[in-house]
């Protein structure tokens, strides 16, 4: 490649990404993100859906390792 | 660099972080989740429901009184959970970097993304951890469970909003104040909001007589998996984001010179 003395004016600019392009995916994932945090972290704890302890034994010991309240 | 860049980066890097934390969890931390287990089944009073070392393994397919063995506990049960919590904050945590790109004073994409990820691991995870810290299987009554969650995951938000202001103040103080006193101002706003919630939340102690030494190397043990699964997160993220840069700059500049021929 030709080394270029100049460098390009898009590169003494930083970019940035438009909130309302990313709005749609924060709003998406942002909420599967929770609900799957949700399921790891505090599932059939204090809130059972479904009712039941398999999940809440499933992941027992991420819980406690990460920090959860648990039990 | 758009948002689909940036969501498919953090979820790599959150899988990465959750095989290297189930890693970490399985040889740190499980020979504490194990003796403080010995330690309740000698005891015998521990909270209500059994951890199945009694029960048989290899009966969780059933329903839902099914247990899980300890030994599926600590490894396709571990590996669930630090995968799910890798992948899930590794996705937030990826489309929370675009939101900040060239957004947070002169950073570059890679040096924003790392401050993010600092900024999510204290504010996420260290500070919740300083006022209610892991407990291990023996400690905890069942009966407060409704309390201790709602208080840790208020604490959590809390400090998760308090986050979040205290850097837009600082970006947004920083053209008047500078950058010294805008994030010196920011941290010590920060500091002071969660000093004040953690005397205000109510104090959850339900150790007992549990052995100190066990229970300072399990929460040791929880801060280090906490610590790797962050860590590894923002190493990987960081990375990822700043190929991504330069590839898209080189791009540019191979277009530059060619609209300049």
């Amino acid at each position: 490649m030709s080394q270029h003395a100049v460098a390009p004016v898009a590169g003494a600019e930083l970019p940035t990404i438009p909130l309302r392009e990313l709005a749609p995916w924060a709003l998406f994932f942002g909420l599967l993100g929770l609900l799957a945090l949700f399921f790891i972290s505090a599932d059939q704890g204090a809130i059972s859906i479904p009712s039941g302890t398999l999940i809440h034994e499933w992941v027992h010991d991420g819980r406690h390792l990460l920090g959860y309240p648990c039990h | 660099m758009s948002p689909r860049a940036f969501l498919v980066r953090g979820l790599l890097a959150g899988l990465l972080a959750g095989v290297v934390t189930f890693l970490v969890a399985y040889s740190v931390g499980e020979p504490q989740v194990g003796a403080a287990i010995a330690l309740e089944e000698a005891g015998g009073d521990g909270h209500s429901h059994s951890h199945a070392a009694e029960g048989a393994g290899g009966a969780e397919g059933e329903e839902e009184t099914a247990e899980v063995s300890r030994t599926n506990q600590s490894t396709w049960g571990l590996l669930t959970g630090t995968l799910a919590i890798g992948v899930a904050l590794g996705g937030i945590l990826g489309l929370v970097a675009a939101a900040t790109l060239g957004r947070l004073g002169r950073l570059t994409p890679g040096q924003s993304t790392a401050l993010v990820t600092l900024i999510g691991f204290v504010a996420v995870a260290l500070v919740p951890f300083l006022k209610y810290p892991a407990t291990p299987p023996a400690v905890g009554s069942g009966d407060t469970i409704g309390t201790r969650t709602a208080v840790y995951f208020a604490f959590q938000a809390l400090s998760v909003v308090a986050a979040v202001v205290t850097t837009y103040a600082a970006v947004r103080l920083r053209g008047r104040f500078g950058t010294y006193l805008a994030v010196v101002g920011g941290v010590a706003a920060y500091l002071v909001v969660m000093v004040v919630a953690g005397e205000l939340f109510t104090t959850v102690n339900e150790v007992g007589d549990f052995p100190a030494d066990t229970l300072w190397f399990f929460r040791r043990a929880s801060l280090i998996t906490l610590a790797t699964m962050w860590g590894v997160l923002g190493v990987a993220l960081t990375g990822l984001v700043i190929r991504l840069y330069a590839a898209e700059r080189a791009v540019a500049e191979r277009k530059a010179l060619a609209a300049s021929l």
